[in-house]
């Protein structure tokens, strides 16, 4: 009996304990997207880098590839620009971006001076379609396989531990 | 009051990064959203919208600055999701057609009030789950203290009251 009434306070202790600890290894900005193994949304927008030039996801059929949500006044984008710089450059998978509320000449000028990875931008000035892909939080990332089919959100920057555990496993099996 | 929640407002959107380098960057978009005065976002606020959006956007999570709704938010997203509610009122679209709309796009999270369902099952049954359990804790841990108050009480007592008893009749005094 003095037993099991030390126990059991014990036993919730330590269950609350593994709840807090598991908790707070968790990022409360990570939320669980609802697109993942969704269709990616369609839609049109002028390329960054030519207005006349128009993108669809729809052209990436048949392909895996990375849609990026950038912007010039995106601060932690710098973080995970020399990544994507580094895997552009080793011809990975195309990497699109999608440059979110920005002015075209200053999405222009930062990717001048902090080099390009992209194939191309789509240019959401107003960021609509940052909304149709419940963009939060700049930069955000998407792969997206070959039928078009979102299969994993990166939130934030990419990391180097992102890229080898998840991104880069993730697209070599998408590729096969 | 007002400066206190001006205050924690400070405190969210300093740690936006998102509101942070807009901020820097158009601080004229920044200061004409300084308050959610309907009148500053749309040029000719009308009532009956508004107060649908109010009431809406209440129920809404900003992912931004998390902890806020989308009607107090002051981050760039929350202008833009208080104007695309805004439209769909417009567009003539019902409140469930415009929360399921945020819903597709910022899953369930996005609702102050989430749907009960098989993932968010522990989060509406667990307090109630965890009352019954302390319930039957407390009722159990009582009844087993009465159980076992009741027997030895009665030992000591009927001995006791012998004693007693003989201790009264010594001095002469009865019950």
């Amino acid at each position: 009996m003095k037993a099991l009434g030390f126990a059991i306070p014990l036993a919730i202790f330590v269950a609350l304990a593994i709840f807090f600890a598991v908790g707070l290894t968790r990022d409360p900005r990570e939320v669980p997207s609802p697109f993942i193994d969704k269709p990616a949304p369609s839609f049109k927008l002028e390329q960054l880098h030519e207005a006349s030039r128009a993108f669809a996801p729809e052209d990436m059929k048949g392909k895996v590839w990375l849609l990026n949500v950038w912007a010039s006044w995106c601060v932690s984008c710098r973080v995970e620009h020399p990544l994507l710089v580094e895997m552009s450059k080793k011809n990975v998978v195309p990497i699109v971006g999608l440059n979110y509320k920005d002015r075209r000449e200053d999405g222009v000028a930062w990717l001048t001076k902090f080099g390009n990875p992209y194939s191309l931008s789509a240019y959401d000035v107003d960021g609509r379609v940052g909304i149709d892909y419940g963009v939060y939080g700049v930069p955000e990332t998407f792969v997206i396989d070959k039928m078009g089919v979102i299969r994993y959100k990166q939130i934030g920057p990419i990391t180097q531990e992102a890229l080898d555990a998840t991104i880069l496993p993730l697209i070599k099996k998408l590729s096969a | 009051m007002v400066s206190l929640a001006r205050i924690l407002t400070r405190i969210c959107l300093s740690l936006c990064p998102l509101w942070f380098s807009v901020s820097s960057v158009f601080p004229a978009l920044v200061f004409s959203t300084e308050a959610f005065g309907q009148a500053e976002e749309v040029a000719r606020p009308d009532p009956g919208v508004e107060a649908r959006l109010k009431a809406l956007a209440e129920e809404l999570r900003c992912l931004v600055c998390q902890n806020q709704t989308i009607a107090d938010s002051h981050a760039p997203l929350a202008l833009d999701l208080r104007n695309q509610i805004r439209t769909q009122i417009a567009q003539g679209r019902s409140d469930d057609q415009i929360r399921d709309y945020m819903v597709q796009r910022y899953g369930d999270f996005v609702l102050y009030r989430p749907p009960f369902k098989a993932t968010t099952a522990i989060l509406w049954a667990g307090p109630f789950v965890l009352i019954a359990i302390g319930l039957g804790i407390f009722l159990v841990m009582v009844r087993r203290k009465r159980a076992g108050a009741e027997t030895p009480r009665e030992e000591v007592s009927a001995k006791r009251r012998d004693e007693l008893e003989k201790l009264l009749a010594d001095r002469g005094e009865t019950r």
